[in-house]
């Protein structure tokens, strides 16, 4: 059972941060072309669809989207084990050339996003690679920084953040739990 | 993370579909769902098991199991490794356990065996620490033709409970009749074989399945037909008087399915004997999903592969106390 | 008696007496059964009664609490020598069977070369002398090499001590060599022993036809492979005279077959072994070759009907059909592996927890099943404790429960589906001409 919970952010103010990640993205492409924007499985996928329903709101484009899910591309699965089910990747558009935007909820160790850039390598070779966090918690292994962070908070190991999302887990919000009961 | 808690791990081994439980086998079917795009994407590999090395240690001849297993494991970037039975010491009278004992003081990770006796990956299995995948032992079972078997009848009628599936032809020589058997009804499906009664198990009817004396009467009630290759030196051994007239009297034909109150899909794990037990037009028609099969082999085998491959609870618990959630 | 005059089984009688005093002397053959002592002198039993007081010098040995029975014999053994040393010898053989409570066992002539001549029985016959512990029955072979054509020299193995023919390990195939065999062995009196499996019909198969082959993939070999040839004997038994000795009984049908024979006169006798009385075929479990045997473990059903046929007396005695092989010839996939496992030094303790611990039989008919029929029936000595015959005894307790370790057994065989199995009953003395050949406590 966890015991603490802190909430970093609220449904409004998750709305208001996704709006000004989304700002952010069209700022660092200078507009949308040539944009793709790709989730990284399971909420990044989520959170990625909001960033383009915002932008096709503002801009009044359908930004391509794209799914990742990275499971085959970690470097850990002797360790932790294999996840009982791999998600899907979807990544029905040419590469070469594109800017394509990560997106994923929580940026943590760098691992995940490591396998991602692997991953989209095996895809294609786009012009630019970004990377957008909902949540940075700090504690890299890896030298990889995000372009975008939504909120960023050092959050120390034992301790937890989970977003929820409306579409997953029925709710906006993101959280700390002060404990790692698994 | 996704999946239910309740779901066993598959353990070190596949060496059957008698011991899983519904659960593991729809686990493996799911997690064969994404593998099918990564055969479909221009660089057809992911990086999964790179460092890991894989024997495919053939007693028998076997070349689209073989292949299947060595496709599958190339596009997880395992390092494969094969032992014929032909110009290896295999032929020369070493036994299966020193093979194997030899092999694994080479460092490897995973033993994929073929063996003409029944049993044999199992005693491989025991006696080795490496991984050991069933790829068919003497009559026994051919656990990953089972399942994408399986997986190929879920893509085409979903949820297998309450269908009807009929396994038709030599059953009693048939590992992979076995493997279905023991698969389709732990997910619940209806199962019946249809053959001559020389070539199915006395006790066939203790196993839980119906049995057809006629090809007609399994057609018309079948949702789907699973035909077996007859192996021709059963005709030597005295099992059948001839194929043709194995045709004549069990063949899969046109003729007989147009008769059926309902499309048949049609499956045939190979390599066929065209005219004895399936027509071509058949096996080449618009309810076979032979080739299917064949695709689906790849997939279910890279699942079973990467299962395997992290299945050390050990490992995955000390892991998982220290590291990431 | 077929026994050869002159022949010495085994051991010299030991001079002197052994007195064994206070225990319960169970001694079918007279229907005894009472507290007392038993007195060898000279090799050969003196008395079997009421207490005694010692003869001058004797040794004496309390046996209190334990039972005193005439030696158990055991019809159907494999000692492998000549041939397979390896796997076990005539002395190491001999000693497991005096471990197991055996005085006496007869030796299956399926070695390599073949017992089918007078030269091969003398020379297990001087290998038994050697060994000095159970005494050793050569079988002389049914045909030439064991090959089913030609008929061995009965007469001449009988008069170098061979006391039954057999092809064992391979059945009598052809039904006329068999007939003639039949007829042939009258004059000598001897049982002609036959495996009865139909080979055509067993068609390689490695296991009992059933579910359980059905679902391993394992080909099943059907009760009619034993039952065939079952009838066929005891036909031909009916036919020419002659006494038809059935081994290892498997199956229900094979014990009316028997009962069918035994009611019209027919000279057939039967045996059975400890694993086809308690173990299924589900034993096979995950391919387990030591629960692989031939004739194979067979269902329930047929398990019932061999403890009710060893009651009944349908089938007259209990053997081992001792079958040792080396570690690496059972370490392979099922069907590859040899068929056989060791049983000289479970038999007893199978048997009483089985049948007697159960309730199923009383000690005496144990011992009659396992000493004094194998002795009637086979012409063998022993199998009674009357004065005047051999100082065959077994002691043994029967309430000792213990663990089957394989790596303690005398033999060199460990194939045993028993490791690790608690049982009841245990083998205290084993005594063989008046001479202790094992000693629990020593």
């Amino acid at each position: 059972m966890p015991r603490r919970n802190t909430t970093l952010l609220d449904k409004r103010s998750l709305d208001r941060t996704l709006r000004r990640m989304a700002d952010e993205v069209l700022e660092l492409n200078g507009g949308t072309d040539h944009l793709i924007i790709v989730g990284i499985q399971r909420r990044g996928v989520q959170l990625a669809e909001r960033l383009a329903a915002i932008i096709k709101g503002t801009e009044g484009v359908d930004v391509p989207r794209g799914a990742l899910d990275i499971t085959l591309y970690r470097d850990d699965l002797q360790t932790v084990g294999p996840r009982p089910v791999v998600g899907p990747t979807h990544l029905p558009w040419e590469l070469d050339g594109k800017c394509v935007v990560i997106v994923d909820d929580v940026l943590y160790t760098g691992r995940t996003v490591r396998a991602a850039l692997d991953e989209l390598a095996d895809f294609g070779r786009p012009a630019r690679i970004a990377l957008a966090v909902l949540v940075d918690r700090g504690g890299r292994e890896l030298p990889i920084h995000a372009d975008i962070v939504g909120r960023r908070s050092d959050v120390p190991k034992p301790q937890r953040v989970d977003v929820l999302l409306e579409e997953v887990d029925g709710r906006d919000a993101v959280v700390i739990t002060a404990e790692d009961d698994a | 993370m996704n999946a239910p808690p309740s779901v066993a791990p598959l353990g070190k081994d596949l060496l059957g579909l008698a011991s899983l439980s519904g659960d593991q086998i729809r686990l493996i079917l799911d997690t064969a769902e994404p593998f099918k795009e990564i055969s479909e994407r221009a660089i057809k590999k992911v990086p999964t098991l790179r460092g890991m090395t894989v024997v495919n240690l053939f007693f028998e001849p076997s070349t689209r199991t073989r292949i299947s297993f060595e496709f599958a494991e190339k596009r997880l970037s395992a390092d494969t490794v094969n032992v014929a039975s032909s110009g290896s010491s295999v032929s020369k009278g070493e036994t299966l356990v020193d093979t194997a004992r030899n092999l694994e003081a080479m460092r490897i990770d995973m033993v994929v065996v073929r063996h003409e006796a029944s049993g044999a990956a199992r005693f491989l299995a025991e006696r080795i620490e490496s991984n050991v995948i069933n790829a068919g032992d003497g009559t026994h079972e051919h656990p990953t033709q089972g399942l994408l078997d399986i997986l190929t009848l879920r893509d085409r009628l979903g949820d297998l409970r309450g269908r009807r599936i009929c396994i038709c032809g030599d059953v009693l020589h048939s590992r992979v009749a076995r493997s279905n058997i023991f698969g389709l009804k732990t997910l619940g499906a209806d199962v019946a074989v249809c053959g001559p009664r020389s070539l199915l198990p006395n006790a066939i009817d203790e196993l839980g399945v119906t049995v057809f004396q006629r090809i007609e009467a399994a057609i018309e009630w079948a949702d789907a037909l699973n035909v077996l290759r007859l192996q021709l030196e059963r005709m030597n051994a005295g099992f059948i008087p001839s194929l043709r007239e194995y045709n004549r009297v069990f063949g899969v034909t046109s003729r007989r399915l147009a008769a059926a109150p309902r499309d048949v899909l049609i499956l045939h794990p190979g390599p066929m004997n065209r005219g004895v037990e399936i027509d071509s037009d058949v096996a080449d028609g618009e309810h076979s999903v032979i080739l299917n099969q064949v695709t689906n082999g790849v997939a279910i085998r890279m699942a079973v592969l990467y299962l395997l491959a992290g299945g050390r609870p050990e490992l995955a618990g000390a892991a998982r106390r220290g590291g990431e959630a | 008696m077929t026994v050869a005059a002159g022949v010495t089984y085994g051991p010299e009688p030991t001079p002197g007496d052994l007195l064994l005093t206070g225990g319960r002397i169970i001694d079918p053959s007279r229907g005894l059964d009472l507290v007392g002592d038993v007195l060898i002198r000279d090799g050969v039993i003196a008395h079997a009664g009421s207490a005694i007081s010692a003869p001058d010098g004797a040794r004496v040995r309390d046996v209190r609490g334990l039972v005193v029975a005439p030696g158990l014999i055991d019809v159907h053994v494999h000692l492998r020598e000549p041939g397979r040393e390896d796997v076990e010898t005539i002395e190491s053989g001999a000693r497991a069977a005096a471990a197991g409570g055996f005085t006496a066992v007869c030796a299956m002539p399926n070695t390599k070369p073949v017992t089918d001549n007078q030269a091969a029985v003398g020379f297990i016959i001087r290998q038994a002398q050697r060994a000095a512990a159970a005494r050793v029955y050569p079988i002389g072979a049914i045909s030439v090499g064991q090959n089913g054509e030609a008929l061995a020299e009965m007469g001449e193995m009988v008069a170098a001590g061979a006391v039954a023919v057999s092809d064992d390990g391979r059945p009598v195939m052809s039904s006329h060599l068999m007939r003639t065999a039949l007829e042939y062995a009258r004059t000598f009196d001897i049982p002609v022993v036959d495996h009865c499996e139909d080979m055509a019909l067993a068609h390689g198969g490695s296991m009992n036809e059933g579910k359980v082959s059905a679902m391993l993939g394992l080909r099943g070999i059907p009760d009619e492979a034993e039952e065939i040839m079952v009838i066929r004997d005891i036909l031909l038994a009916r036919r020419t005279g002659g006494h038809v000795h059935l081994c290892h009984m498997s199956t229900r049908g094979s014990v009316e077959l028997i009962r069918w024979g035994k009611e019209r006169g027919v000279r057939v006798t039967a045996e059975v072994c400890p694993h086809h009385f308690t173990l299924t075929d589900e034993r096979v479990g995950h391919f387990d070759t030591n629960a692989k045997m031939n004739p194979p473990l067979r269902t329930q059903e047929d398990v019932d009907a061999l403890i009710a046929a060893v009651k009944d007396g349908t089938i007259d005695l209990i053997c081992t059909d001792h079958a040792p092989h080396h570690y690496d010839e059972k370490e392979r996939a099922f069907a590859e592996a040899p068929n056989g496992i060791v049983g000289l030094e479970t038999s007893l303790g199978v048997t009483i927890t089985a049948l007697v611990a159960t309730g199923v039989i009383d000690l005496a008919t144990m011992i009659e099943r396992m000493s004094c029929a194998p002795a009637r029936i086979w012409g063998l000595p022993g199998g009674t404790l009357a004065a005047g015959h051999p100082g065959d005894v077994t002691v043994f307790d029967p309430t000792a429960v213990w663990t089957v370790d394989p790596a303690r057994f005398r033999s060199k065989g460990r194939n045993t589906p028993w490791g690790g199995v608690s049982l009841t009953g245990a083998p205290r003395l084993t005594i063989v001409g008046g001479g202790i050949v094992f000693d629990a406590a020593a």
